[in-house]
């Protein structure tokens, strides 16, 4: 059980190229399911190797529970790694495998074969299995033992590098929920790190979200989804993402596609003392409604995704620009080439800083 | 499934043509394999012939075989054959033993300025093996080492380390590295990443690797003859002395021939199931 702090860490991979990771601040609590998510090259890997200590610092330090590892070895962390390939010892068995670092800290044989056998229980791992290699193994299986290899160990906190990512759809939902759960039986501190913001919100307590090796934001799911700080994360958190449009301002509130909707008091304020004659105007696609002709925002269905419960509607506002997504309930879906209106509530909508990407608050 | 238009007339003779090419390559490489084949088959075949029997113009191809020549080869073969067996295990043990770490230190943690280091070790073998045997010479006389079968260990060894170290190296970059993280991870030293990660899975790699240093080793005549006499004398040298001042003696010479070749087709044949394993199945994905 432990507690894990990263004090203005940084890695610089090569001079004069900006840092991998760039100062990073990020406090994890005692058994707190952290998520590190963001595009590739954002350095949420490198920030989670630099936990391992498979990665040297440039700058700052990482403390787990209190003690300073940064020039700790490795194995002397007290973490425990999932690889995103799962990294088995191919020439092992299952059990040799997952008991290999109780082995090289030198625990006797029962012991081994005991804990081995508890870790696989705990992932509904049969024990027919655990006398098998890993090239006999599918897909699934490796995964689990690669999970059993972690948690054999009982170590202090957990790393997983995108564990999930060579599973097909289905395996991965599934493991997804697994994965959470038993985080939350072991009550182990996990840092978990995937560039897929649905696994993010999904899994995380919190989710602390980089992008080109910085930390943008380090909240709840929900507390991500209702007030992005900036532009970046707004964007990236949300499925389908933000509609993001650059629009002037106006006395009445932002001008999208000739209509002016009119802005929160904040926001509009915010802009003003700002000095903007234009936002980065935010609204979700579930924050577009239809209106029946009677919403304020027109626009020309291109085209229809139709997912079941939903359908997403491509929308071509007039006056060009890119088309914005709107979410409709799947049921009686517009038709291709139909023309619509939506309706916005004032509240549901986002500003940004055309340059910085921050939020004008509203 | 996408459709392929067939437009009519021109299928068939593309499949003539792919088929017809496929035929051809598989003649050309049966031609090639039999031209290689062939000195080997007669060398055998005449070992089984008396002596009268294997230089006759034209060639004989029925004869009475007997296995007069190999009689005769097996009674003055033995030191030969222990020479040449100490000095070819000796020395690719200790080609492996060096070779691995050396290897190690050129690939999966390099060293500062591994380039020179790899460059080094190969440019060795640009000097022409004559050009150093005088003093190879001198040297093997100051240290006492002249037709000791240690010299022939450490020569050998040093001959055949070159390109061990550079095939073995090529293996272990085929290691994925995340399998040396998670041992470093689990806590495992340098020593055991090496034996208990590494090495299990480049062992096909270092088979073949020592499978070469054994042939070699096994063939190596040069240095055998200049600095050897009897203490250390070694198969290949037993096939020159078994070519008489006078008189008859292509089919003793094919009998010793024979025989000095089947330990090295031997070891090849139990090499080769191990070759074909494949590198690292299993462990990533």
């Amino acid at each position: 059980m432990a507690q894990v702090n990263y004090v203005s860490a940084s890695r610089v991979y090569t001079k004069d190229a900006p840092p991998a990771v760039d100062a990073l601040d990020l406090d994890i609590k005692d058994g707190e399911f952290m998520v590190l998510v963001g595009p590739s090259g954002s350095g949420k890997t490198t920030a989670l190797r630099m936990l391992a200590g498979l990665e040297p610092l440039d700058g700052g330090r990482v403390e787990i529970g209190d003690r300073d590892v940064t020039f700790v070895p490795p194995k002397d962390r007290d973490i425990a790694m999932v690889f995103q390939n799962y990294a088995l010892y191919p020439q092992k068995t299952v059990a040799e495998n997952m008991g290999f670092a109780l082995k090289m800290q030198g625990a006797g044989k029962d012991e081994r074969a005991r804990r081995v056998r508890e870790a696989a229980r705990l992932l509904d791992l049969d024990e027919s299995l655990l006398s098998r290699k890993p090239k006999q193994l599918s897909g699934g299986q490796r995964q689990r033992v690669a999970m059993g290899r972690a948690i054999v160990r009982e170590p202090k906190v957990f790393l997983m590098d995108e564990p999930l990512s060579n599973l097909d759809a289905k395996l991965r939902v599934q493991t997804r929920s697994q994965i959470a759960e038993l985080q939350h039986r072991l009550g182990v501190t996990t840092v978990y790190v995937t560039h897929d913001q649905v696994e993010a919100m999904t899994m995380g307590h919190r989710v602390a979200v980089l992008s080109g090796g910085k930390l943008q934001q380090c909240a709840s799911p929900r507390e991500l989804y209702e007030n992005p700080v900036n532009e970046f994360v707004a964007g990236f958190i949300g499925s389908p993402a933000m509609n993001l449009q650059t629009v002037p301002l106006t006395d009445g509130g932002a001008k999208l596609a000739g209509t002016v909707l009119p802005l929160p008091g904040p926001m509009a304020g915010a802009a003003k003392a700002a000095g903007l004659s234009e936002i980065v105007l935010g609204i979700r696609p579930e924050h577009l409604h239809l209106a029946n002709g009677s919403g304020e925002l027109p626009g020309d269905v291109i085209l229809v995704e139709e997912l079941g419960a939903d359908a997403l509607l491509h929308v071509r506002l007039p006056g060009g620009g890119d088309p914005v997504v709107a979410r409709a309930e799947g049921r009686r879906p517009p038709a291709m080439g139909q023309h619509v209106t939506f309706h916005v509530q004032p509240e549901d909508m986002f500003a940004f800083h055309p340059v910085t990407g921050a939020r004008l608050a509203g | 499934m996408t459709a392929i238009p067939v437009r009519p007339g021109t299928r068939g003779p593309r499949r003539f043509r792919e088929m017809s090419g496929r035929v051809g390559w598989g003649v050309v490489a049966w031609i090639v394999a039999i031209a290689f084949f062939l000195p080997v088959l007669w060398m055998v075949i005449t070992a089984f012939k008396p002596e009268s029997a294997a230089e006759t113009w034209p060639p004989q191809f029925v004869f009475r075989p007997t296995l007069a020549e190999f009689r005769l080869v097996f009674t003055g073969m033995g030191p030969f054959l222990t020479h040449s067996v100490i000095a070819t295990v000796g020395s690719t043990i200790l080609v492996l033993l060096l070779g691995v770490p050396a290897a190690y230190a050129l690939s999966v943690y390099p060293i500062r300025r591994w380039r020179d280091g790899l460059f080094f070790f190969i440019s060795t073998k640009m000097l022409p093996i004559v050009a150093a045997i005088g003093p190879l010479y001198v040297i093997a006389e100051h240290t006492h080492l002249l037709d000791s079968i240690w010299l022939l260990i450490i020569l050998y060894t040093a001959m055949n380390l070159p390109l061990a170290i550079w095939m073995i190296r090529s293996f272990m970059l085929e290691v994925p590295s995340e399998l040396l993280e998670a041992a470093r991870l689990d806590g495992a030293g340098r020593i055991r990443e090496i034996t208990g990660v590494i090495m299990p899975i480049i062992s096909p790699g270092l088979v073949s690797t020592a499978l070469i240093c054994v042939i070699f080793a096994w063939n190596e005549l040069f240095l055998a003859l200049n600095l050897t006499v009897t203490n250390a004398a070694t198969m290949p040298m037993y096939l020159i002395s078994s070519v008489p001042q006078e008189g008859l003696y292509i089919a003793h010479l094919s009998a010793a021939a024979t025989v000095a070749s089947v330990p090295v087709i031997a070891v090849g044949w139990i090499a080769q199931r191990s070759l074909v394993r494949g590198l690292s199945m299993g462990a990533i994905k």
